[in-house]
């Protein structure tokens, strides 16, 4: 009896690898045929216009690319500046208000944060710009920042505590001021978690689909200078899940969308390995477990 | 300038991004609270969508949301917890245990439409579900795995060490040490972790638009393979895809989605602290 | 020898990866008596203890060679059974460690597991280990609360009933005494000498003078190595090796 419920146990944590490998084959066994069905030159042209049979998917990545990038200068001096305020500054009531809070801001659904953008948001970027619409890259950035921050405010509060205190006393003890210490001494020592932070919060961002999918716009333009970050933009996983609901199986469609999926899969994919090779080093290092 | 004052300024400064942070957060949470609440009443919580959604309330949409909450909790807390066992007190630390656990953290961050479309090409088309209750279910339960594994391992591990010793050196087997001590001490936070889950699965539109929710559905569902409404897809859907929506029901349904899932959020706040509090160790 | 040898250890070497923590002890442990492994901390006694129930067996990375027997079987042979094993040799470890739970059901932890189900059986095992280990009488009204809410030397008796409730052969104690105060150390030796009428017992003690009060037999261990072993009230007074006899009188240590 009792080593069947082990013999179970043990199928159910192999799962994950199964789970993982299932769902690669799945987006390869449906992305590749985009890549024989569709011409090269078609399939990585700057024209998303699948109803003419064009599906150059170059904007959808610059698009995912831009609005993640500027995701991430906006997030990341912001997630950083909270974690280090949180965990070497503030005083108690100060963290007890702060961490709670930052775990509702996780815990809104994007569908939730999307709508917000679209009648909230968007509206006063269209008025304060007076562009023609709010919907454009900036707002969808301004909604993935704060989408990413808790990711990276509790990834790089982790990476502070682990710092010794020991470090600390030693910085105090040469007379160093503890703004000092915190950042010659305490950052630079967490630098490592610190890269994890940024690279976790930009995998979640890159992966966002519902916020950006209802403030966008879904243009699907490469954009050419920085004014076009005020402009309508469209992303990848926009893409997948504003048109999949529409095609028919097998169709040309249909596989160039699972092969956008295998893009995204294997771009977070990437970011995850080389975020995990950070995590696995530092914990091959730290002793027990 | 003084370092004192320097430093003064600096710690200023790193307060006010904190603000920067967390006043949005507050502002939307306000907002919607704000503008959804006159939205609500008794009828639009337990009443079918009438003229083309536009009046009425939202109850099937309510219903799916907890129907597909329920599923995926059926599938991913036995599968999680059972993981987490795994990690937590069988697996060695080799090769093979950290390929288990990259791919658990790679789970985490694949895209939830990603998800959908794996949903739908393996559950939906493959295995033929049809788009269903079913379907959407296990898809959501794939993408919940990892927070339940990661989360519960942390309570597993956190249960002291020489307890499993203890039952051991009283003649407990592995599995009866975990069975009567680790787990009923780890229990807490696996609950916690399970609602923290949940309210995610709870929440997503992405993995369920190709594999179960359905625009407007007249009646509840009747079976697992049934289609259902569910509330985050029933709010992006009234707010991008309806002309003539009025404002107040599209604030009401994000309300209610929102209420529902920050609730869960308090009560996985709540075992938390009360058990920390009471726990022996 | 007086009795006969209950536990035999056979050119016993362990290895926790590279570290050697034994290196070809052999030993007998002769029936009905206390027996003192004693000697500074990293010598190889609580490892020692560890494999004669086998709790070593999960831990990774370790290596082991030599036999050691119980009633002339050894304990590592293939097939033998390792919860029954446990069952014959109880122990205690350096701190108190009472399982979650009422004082009860610490006590009772151990024959629920095996399987006894009968009511008065178990209400007698309670009362007959808690009176071995010296605290029925402080307990016996409060059998249904919380181990936790009990003091350290209380508790510590209530892990010695816990082993006792087994009904085992042999008593294996880590510095049973190691965090408890006069008093309630006292008591534990004292239980101790009662105890070694019915099981043979082995125990690391905290200090050099606890092991001279109590031991009938001892075993200087330094550095994995034994470096001598032979009846208490010769040891403790005219130890044959200088290490042992620098280490008693507190040349080092």
């Amino acid at each position: 009896m009792e080593w069947v419920i082990e013999a179970v146990i043990r199928v159910l944590g192999f799962s994950a690898i199964g789970f993982v490998a299932m769902i690669f084959v799945f987006l390869l066994l449906e992305g590749v045929p985009a890549f024989v069905r569709v011409p090269l030159n078609n399939l990585f042209d700057t024209s998303w216009y699948p109803s003419l049979g064009l599906y150059g998917v170059w904007p959808l990545i610059i698009g995912s690319l831009l609005v993640t990038l500027v995701a991430m200068i906006i997030a990341f001096p912001l997630g950083i500046g909270t974690a280090v305020f949180v965990r070497e500054i503030a005083p108690n009531w100060a963290r007890e208000i702060l961490k709670p809070l930052i775990e509702v801001l996780a815990g809104i659904p994007s569908v939730v944060l999307g709508f917000f953008g679209m009648v909230t948001v968007a509206p006063i970027i269209r008025e304060s710009l007076g562009a023609p619409t709010g919907l454009t890259a900036f707002t969808g950035s301004l909604l993935l920042a704060y989408m990413s921050l808790p990711t990276i405010i509790s990834v790089a509060e982790d990476a502070l505590d682990a710092v010794p205190r020991s470090y600390r006393d030693a910085g105090l003890a040469m007379g160093a001021t503890q703004w000092q210490t915190i950042w010659r001494v305490v950052v630079p020592a967490a630098r490592s978690g610190i890269l994890m932070a940024l690279m976790l919060g930009m995998g979640r961002a890159i992966g966002e689909t519902m916020a950006v999918l209802m403030v966008t716009g879904n243009a699907a333009r490469i954009p050419t200078g920085l004014s076009d970050l005020f402009m309508p933009i469209r992303t990848m996983t926009a893409t997948i899940a504003a048109e999949m609901g529409e095609v028919a199986r097998g169709s040309t469609h249909y596989h160039v969308l699972f092969g956008v999926g295998l893009i995204l899969f294997i771009v977070t994919f990437a970011i995850t390995l080389s975020a995990a090779s950070v995590m696995f080093r530092r914990r091959s290092r730290g002793g027990l477990r | 300038m003084s370092q004192q004052l320097a430093q003064k300024l600096g710690f200023a400064f790193l307060g006010l991004m904190s603000l920067v942070v967390i006043v949005p957060i507050l502002l939307v949470v306000g907002a919607i609270i704000y503008a959804g609440f006159p939205a609500l009443s008794w009828e639009f919580l337990s009443a079918m969508p009438r003229e083309g959604m536009r009046a009425g309330g939202i109850f099937p949409a309510i219903v799916g949301t907890l129907l597909l909450t329920l599923g995926t909790g059926l599938v991913a807390i036995p599968v999680g917890v059972g993981a987490a066992v795994y990690l937590s007190e069988y697996a060695r630390d080799n090769l093979f245990t950290r390929a288990i656990r990259l791919a658990i953290v790679n789970l985490a961050s694949i895209p939830s439409v990603v998800y959908g479309l794996f949903g739908l090409g393996l559950f939906v088309l493959l295995l033929q579900f049809g788009t269903s209750i079913l379907a959407g279910s296990l898809t959501l339960a794939i993408m919940t795995l990892p927070v339940i594994i990661s989360t519960s391992e942390e309570a597993l591990r956190a249960v002291p060490m020489e307890y499993r010793t203890v039952s051991e050196s009283l003649g407990g087997t592995h599995w009866q040490g975990i069975r009567r001590i680790v787990l009923p001490q780890a229990l807490p936070g696996i609950i916690t972790g399970v609602i923290l889950g949940l309210l995610r699965a709870a929440g997503e539109t992405a993995p369920i638009l190709f594999t179960v929710a359905a625009f407007f559905l007249p009646r509840l569902p009747q079976s697992a393979f049934d289609q259902t409404m569910a509330l985050p897809y029933h709010l992006y859907v009234i707010s991008t895809q309806v002309p003539g929506m009025p404002l107040s029901i599209q604030h009401g349904t994000a309300l209610v989605l929102l209420a529902f899932v920050l609730s869960m959020n308090l009560v996985a706040t709540l075992i938390r602290s009360y058990f920390r509090r009471r726990r022996e160790w | 020898m007086v009795g006969n040898p209950k536990i035999q250890v056979r050119d016993v070497s362990y290895r926790y990866g590279q570290v050697e923590a034994l290196n070809q002890i052999t030993l007998d442990v002769p029936e009905h008596t206390v027996t003192v492994f004693f000697g500074p901390a990293g010598g190889g006694k609580t490892t020692l203890l560890r494999l004669i129930n086998r709790l070593n067996d999960r831990v990774d990375n370790t290596s082991m060679e030599g036999q050691i027997l119980i009633d002339g079987e050894d304990i590592y042979a293939p097939g033998v059974h390792v919860p029954g094993l446990r069952r014959r040799v109880g122990m205690v470890f350096a701190l108190p460690l009472p399982l979650p739970g009422t004082v009860r059901e610490n006590v009772l932890y151990g024959p629920a597991l095996a399987g006894i189900r009968d009511r008065n059986r178990l209400d007698e095992l309670l009362q007959t280990s808690l009176e071995q280990a010296a605290l029925w009488d402080e307990v016996k009204d409060r059998l249904d609360q919380p181990a936790s809410s009990f003091s350290g030397g209380q508790q510590q008796r209530l892990c010695i009933a816990r082993s006792l409730s087994l009904e085992p052969e042999i008593l294996l104690l880590d510095e049973p005494t190691s965090g408890l105060d006069p008093i309630s150390t006292a008591k534990v030796e004292h239980s101790l000498l009662e105890l070694k009428k019915q099981y043979t017992i082995i125990l690391v003690p905290h200090s050099v003078q606890q092991g001279a009060r109590v031991a009938d037999f001892a075993a200087f261990f330094l550095m994995g190595e034994l470096i001598e072993s032979g009846p208490g009230a010769d040891l403790f007074t005219q130890a044959q090796d200088q290490r042992t006899e620098d280490y008693i009188t507190g040349r080092f240590g």
